[in-house]
């Protein structure tokens, strides 16, 4: 076959690259540029290397809200997966109860972020917000704006109801693509009700629940602004977690550097552990 | 062990059937015999597969019994009934290896390890899997997946009956024999009941001893692929067996027989006068394309036919006429003379079947 050379071809490609360049690739940079770099004003820049990184690294604030983060994120996918799994499990199937669960569940998942931080934070409230009265009026001593445990717990609740219903939904979908056929022979093998979960329908959700898992890992990792409504990341440092650390760090301090090097590891850890949960499940699949 | 007894039994997905266009199943008393190998033939949709669930226990019947051995066992779920059933679709445990979806059904019935072990290994080696008992059954071939769901049902020494669901749906052809033989092979080892559901004619026959043919929720022909041949009890059944089917014409009363389209067809006695016994007037005449006579010279009592066309189907002929304004088909040898634009067709008495309302009549006297 005769090929064609002809380089203008090239310009075919020339709006996915401009489209990716802008929107990737020249903010991304930009934030490089300023991670290694010194800047005092417009014209006075000083080249740090990774001057910035080190500090960063070594700084304890951004432990202690590491740890926070990871220790969220890992109670919001103990929490949320296995609930997610169990609602979709006892969801009808059939009939209007079906359209009308799966509406119920879809709501939670359109309210606005800071909707849903204002809402729990006025429902929280002992005096004017019904969960913090009735909690209150039966002898639970919950004041989510001092205790920091209070403050942990409806964090928590409120990611728990604003996306339980995300992992629930995947799961419905997963659930009801498994033909009749494989219920019929698992009821003639005699196989108890665990074991058709274990052996049918847990297998048969698992990429809807690799999808599951990664999306509520990366969203609950960046979690932002629900606990900045609710207490902003306090009472002290309790519900500060790194998206919050990074922007107090560059818009309240106005550190651009630490902040820029900051963003980067930010990034490569969700990217990091993003990559090793897809590649250790699709490894389990492959084993023999 | 059991001889499955289906008595008055009919099926509608209907909560109030008004008649019997609302039944899947129509009112049918049937008996598949103990150890016997059987076909349940028939078109998609005829409830060949309601039957098979009705059977299995997956589908309650509303309406007459099925009896195991004598036992009404309407009431009793699929998972006792000691029954097998094998799916359209390999039905397997994906996270499992082999060794343990075979072993599944022995486990949850807590059998010990040890004879799970001995009764596993068997199995394997009867349906020729004893070499991938450790690999993951996900990553068998469509054909291995259909045996390690047969395997299933075998290694339950309680299993006296494997019902079997168009199991050769999704085969590769070349595998498709093979398979069948391992089950024909299966059948004669275990003394297991086996009904076999198909819309093949060939997987039927070659299956099984005795083919039930279904048509619009009834069996209308149960009998060895032979007779379903030779003598079809229903237009269907011709019409449904064979390749090409049985050429049925309908025909009105006449002197010493029947006719259509000037076309006169002479009838022994015996039937002529259980003709003229019979009101209905959905009469009609049937035979198969293999034993219509073709001649090119014309003979005594044949009828001179227009050729439509002749297909050569490499070890036999398809030859398509029109006689009194109908067209039939006469299958031919290869070596057979043909002749072109007229032939002589004839019809030899014994092959030539009367239907009246889609039944077959037959000459009583000569039996």
């Amino acid at each position: 076959m005769n090929k064609v050379e002809n380089n203008r071809a090239w310009f075919l490609v020339t709006p996915v690259f401009l489209l990716v360049a802008f929107s990737a690739v020249i903010p991304l940079m930009t934030v490089v540029n300023y991670s290694v770099q010194d800047i005092f004003d417009q014209n006075t820049a000083y080249f740090v290397g990774a001057e910035w990184y080190r500090e960063v690294l070594n700084d304890p604030r951004l432990h202690d809200s590491l740890l926070r983060q990871f220790i969220f994120s890992g109670s919001v996918l103990l929490i949320e997966i296995p609930l997610g799994i169990a609602v979709a499990l006892m969801m009808p199937t059939r009939g209007w109860t079906a359209s009308a669960s799966l509406i119920l569940l879809a709501i939670p998942l359109l309210i606005p972020w800071n909707v849903i931080g204002t809402i729990w934070q006025v429902f929280g409230r002992a005096d004017i917000g019904l969960f913090g009265w009735a909690l209150n009026s039966i002898g639970v001593d919950y004041n989510y704006a001092s205790n920091p445990m209070d403050a942990w717990f409806t964090v928590l609740l409120m990611d728990v109801w604003h996306w339980t219903s995300l992992v629930a939904l995947l799961c419905y979908s997963g659930l009801r693509a498994i033909p009749e056929a494989y219920y019929q022979a698992a009821r003639i093998d005699r196989a108890s009700n665990w074991a058709i979960f274990r052996y049918i329908q847990l297998p048969k959700l698992k990429s809807v629940l690799v999808i599951g898992i990664l999306l509520r890992f990366m969203d609950s990792f960046m979690i932002y602004t629900e606990p900045f409504v609710l207490t902003g990341g306090g009472p002290g440092n309790s519900t500060t977690f790194l998206s919050q650390t990074l922007t107090q760090m560059a818009i309240g301090q106005f550190d651009l550097g630490p902040a820029a090097a900051f963003s980067l590891i930010y990034f490569l850890i969700v990217l990091l552990v993003s990559w090793l949960f897809f590649t250790t499940i699709t490894h389990l699949d492959k084993a023999k | 062990m059991a001889e499955i007894h289906l008595k008055a039994l009919a099926h509608s997905y209907s909560d109030a059937p008004k008649g019997p266009a609302d039944y899947a199943i129509r009112e049918m008393d049937h008996v598949w015999k103990q150890g016997g190998a059987y076909a349940l033939l028939g078109p998609s949709g005829c409830g060949k597969s309601t039957l098979l669930n009705i059977i299995s226990g997956l589908l309650s019947p509303s309406d007459g019994d099925v009896l195991f051995d004598g036992k009404r066992v309407n009431d009793i779920p699929p998972e006792t009934r000691n029954i097998a059933q094998v799916f359209q679709f390999p039905v397997i445990y994906d996270s499992m290896t082999v060794f343990d979806n075979l072993a599944f059904p022995l486990r949850n019935m807590k059998v010990p390890e040890a004879k799970v072990q001995a009764k596993v290994l068997e199995i394997a080696e009867i349906l020729e899997l004893q070499d991938m008992l450790k690999n993951k059954a996900k990553n068998l071939t469509a054909d291995e997946k259909q045996k390690v769901s047969m395997g299933r049902g075998l290694v339950r020494d309680d299993v006296s009956a494997i019902l079997f669901d168009e199991p050769l749906t999704v085969i590769d052809p070349h595998l498709k024999w093979k398979l069948r033989r391992k089950l024909k092979q299966i059948h004669e080892q275990f003394n297991i009941t086996m009904v076999y559901v198909t819309h093949d004619q060939l997987e039927a026959s070659t299956f099984a001893d005795k083919i039930a043919v279904m048509y619009n929720g009834q069996i209308v022909q149960f009998g060895t692929p032979r007779e379903l041949f030779e003598s079809p009890n229903h237009t269907f059944v011709g019409y449904f067996i064979g390749s090409p089917g049985m050429n049925v014409v309908e025909v009105q009363r006449h002197n010493g027989g029947v006719t259509f389209n000037g076309v006169d067809i002479p009838l022994d006695d015996g039937l002529v006068d259980f003709l003229n016994q019979v009101p209905g007037n959905n009469l009609k005449i049937g035979i198969r394309p293999e034993f219509v006579h073709v001649s090119g010279e014309s003979v005594l009592g044949a009828y001179e036919a227009d050729i439509s066309h002749l297909e050569d189907l490499g070890t036999y002929k398809i030859l398509t006429f029109r006689l009194g304004g109908e067209t039939m088909k006469a299958r031919l040898d290869e070596d057979q003379e043909v002749p072109s634009g007229k032939a002589y067709v004839s019809f030899p008495k014994q092959w030539l079947k009367l239907y009246v309302d889609e039944y077959l009549v037959e000459d009583t006297y000569d039996e």
